[in-house]
């Protein structure tokens, strides 16, 4: 049996003390080398999750662990663990792809020979050689994200999260990036996902959960799921679960 | 130290490829020395070396007038034009707005006479005070009908009290001569020899201006040695404009949500920032200097005149690029907007550069402002960078300045650490 990557227990969380609950009594076991997709409608709470896990907000109730290790104490040591492509493009635009790599690959802890060798290796497999010398703000939306992805992983996270890493870019892009990030899982890196394109989900993903109002509605193998439920595709699962109105 | 290394590096790159900023940092300083120093100068030229121009209108018709103007011509520090007898206010506003003159002095029609008649009477009051007799005493006080001046609004209450001293020494002179006169041709009667009346009227004891200096070199004060350093601490605190918008910048994009999931503390990336800005406004420091060392000369200004205590002037530009550094951190933390930083960074400069001396004489500030000046960290440079430039002083001589400063950056940086402690930045 794998060792469990994210342990999530009893987790609770709201943005203010007067608001209504973002995530209520959320439990969630990833294991190492999943490809674990979490998926709901706007406002569901996949973000803020996502946010919990990585540290960058804390839980007001429960706890959550990474490689058994909670999160929120020694950061030093637990944020090495895992890398992290957020939604919003996270790098220094007046800088180049490679002077961005340089300065992220330090923060990440690696010492400039690593850096280097793993400079190499991603603007080769992301197909940025070109380019690598160039400011990013006169970039493509595509060429962006695939920085963005080439920053996440340029220490070789154990746990990766990637909050909608393919959105807004070309065909092409995402097939390289989609092919990366299986490719990276295949050699064991565990993936923690989300997405609005639950065709690419599918592609991708074989574990997942729903998350709705704040809460875990379902979660499970996603072959089984769609099966237990009798749809034919995530999607179909997703729209029986979270219903069709539209959300804020 | 290589995480360090890498962010200062990074710093850097950005810093060079932001052009406005740059512009902000280095070119408006330089433009602003030259433009200040060029006004002051000419502000010091006019006082100093050149004449104010005046005009007369002298309704008297005696003698004792043109003494009066001979006196006033005397005094050198006007360029003296005369009026027709019959120059009424509009005649004389006009005139005035063509000569260009600050000032217009009417000299009443029985001057002289009057003038005359106060002298005998006081010459008759001094000869009844030694036990002689006069035949000139009135009891009653008499009086010399009041000169009229006209000013330009535009001078400067201090200039015009100065004006008015210098032309109250030239009446008085008049005046002292007449009573003399009198007074020696009564004892004597016979006119007071000139020789002896120069010898009592113009053989006044000269006064020598010097400049004070720890050194015991004269430094003539000048617009240069005024302006550039000033306005070299005020280019310093000006980099709030770049390094707060810079803090802000990063703190709202993207790359900071990254930096917070990276193994490595934000503190770096402040120390980092630190470092780069520091060089920053040490580089400024230094190009300001040397131009006004090597460019002044060439522009007509006077010459920049470094201080003797190199290493107190580089040691006293660190501490001050510390602090202004500490400053635009500070500002750029608590800052939620990048318009916020500018705005507030750009009014609040200007507000402890006006209370901190810079723009307005900290001697001439009265009140609560004499409380308030010991907050304002340019203060405090701008009094240890006058130690040096303008008293000749050494580092030892400018620690009472150095101390509140480095006080005022820790507290800074205290605060700047509480800010992101609050706010969950590190």
């Amino acid at each position: 049996m794998n060792n469990i990557a994210v342990d999530i227990e009893n987790v609770s969380f709201r943005y203010s003390a007067n608001a209504t609950s973002t995530l209520s009594e959320i439990n969630l076991k990833i294991s190492e080398g999943e490809s674990f997709g979490l998926f709901g409608p706007n406002g569901a709470g996949k973000t803020t999750l996502m946010s919990l896990m990585t540290g960058l907000i804390s839980a007001d109730k429960g706890s959550i662990k990474l490689l058994g290790r909670t999160i929120g104490t020694k950061k030093k040591i637990i944020n090495r663990f895992f890398g992290f492509v957020p939604q919003d493009f996270s790098f220094y635009h007046e800088l180049s792809t490679v002077e961005n790599l340089e300065f992220f690959g330090a923060w990440a802890g690696l010492n400039s020979k690593e850096i280097k060798s793993r400079t190499e290796e991603l603007l080769k497999i992301l197909g940025l050689v070109d380019v690598k010398d160039k400011q990013v703000q006169n970039f493509s939306g595509g060429m962006k994200r695939r920085v963005n992805l080439a920053i996440g992983v340029i220490h070789k996270p154990q746990i990766l999260f990637l909050d909608e890493p393919t959105v807004g870019v070309d065909v092409q892009a995402r097939h390289a990036i989609i092919d990366y990030l299986k490719d990276i899982n295949k050699q064991g890196t565990t993936l923690i996902y989300t997405s609005h394109l639950l065709s690419e989900a599918e592609e991708l993903c074989d574990q997942i959960a729903l998350i709705d109002n704040g809460k875990i509605i379902v979660q499970g193998d996603l072959k089984e799921l769609i099966k237990k439920n009798g749809h034919e595709n995530l999607e179909n699962l997703f729209l029986d679960l979270t219903g069709k109105d539209y959300r804020n | 130290m290589f995480k360090l290394w890498s962010t200062i590096l990074k710093d850097v790159r950005i810093l060079l490829r932001d052009k406005v900023g740059i512009l902000l940092m280095f070119i408006m300083p330089v433009i602003l020395v030259i433009i200040v120093t060029s006004i002051q100068n000419s502000t010091f030229q006019l006082i100093n070396k050149n004449k104010l121009s005046i005009l007369i209108c002298n309704k008297d018709k005696g003698l004792l007038s043109e003494q009066f103007i001979l006196a006033i011509d005397k005094i050198g520090l006007f360029k003296v034009d005369q009026l027709s007898k019959n120059a009424d206010e509009i005649m004389i506003n006009d005139q005035m707005h063509r000569f260009d003159a600050l000032l217009t002095i009417i000299i009443p029609t029985n001057f002289s006479n009057e003038v005359k008649a106060k002298a005998k009477n006081s010459s008759g009051k001094a000869l009844k005070g030694f036990g002689l007799q006069s035949d000139s005493l009135i009891e009653n006080k008499l009086s010399v009908s009041p000169l009229t001046l006209y000013y330009n609004p535009i001078i400067e209450e201090s200039l015009k009290y100065s004006v008015q001293g210098a032309l109250g020494s030239a009446l008085q002179l008049v005046e002292t001569r007449e009573t003399l006169r009198n007074l020696y041709f009564s004892i004597n009667e016979k006119p007071l020899p000139e020789k002896l009346e120069n010898e009592m009227l113009n053989n006044q004891t000269k006064i020598n201006t010097i400049p004070t200096s720890h050194n015991g070199n004269k430094i003539v004060p000048n617009a240069t040695q005024h302006n550039v350093p000033a306005w070299t601490i005020f280019a310093m605190f000006f980099i709030v404009m770049s390094l707060g918008g810079n803090v802000v910048r990063e703190k709202i994009s993207g790359s900071f949500i990254r930096l917070k999931t990276l193994p490595t503390s934000y503190l770096v990336g402040l120390l980092s920032k630190q470092i780069t800005y520091l060089m920053v406004t040490i580089l400024q420091a230094f190009v300001i200097f040397s131009i006004g060392v090597w460019l002044f000369p060439f522009i007509n200004l006077p010459a920049l005149r470094l201080p003797n205590d190199i290493a107190g002037l580089i040691l006293v530009t660190f501490i001050c690029g510390w602090c202004a550094v500490s400053y635009a951190i500070c500002l750029g933390t608590f800052a939620q907007t990048q318009e916020q930083a500018n705005g507030f960074g750009a009014v609040s400069i200007v507000i402890l550069a006006i209370v901190g001396g810079l723009m307005v004489p900290s001697f001439a500030l009265q009140g609560a402002f004499k409380t308030v000046i010991n907050f304002s960290p340019l203060h405090w440079c701008l009094e240890a960078y006058q130690g040096l430039f303008l008293e000749g002083g050494k580092l030892k001589d400018v620690i009472p300045n150095l101390i509140p400063l480095m006080v005022i950056t820790l507290l800074l940086q205290f605060i700047t650490i509480l800010g992101l402690k609050r706010k969950n930045l590190i």
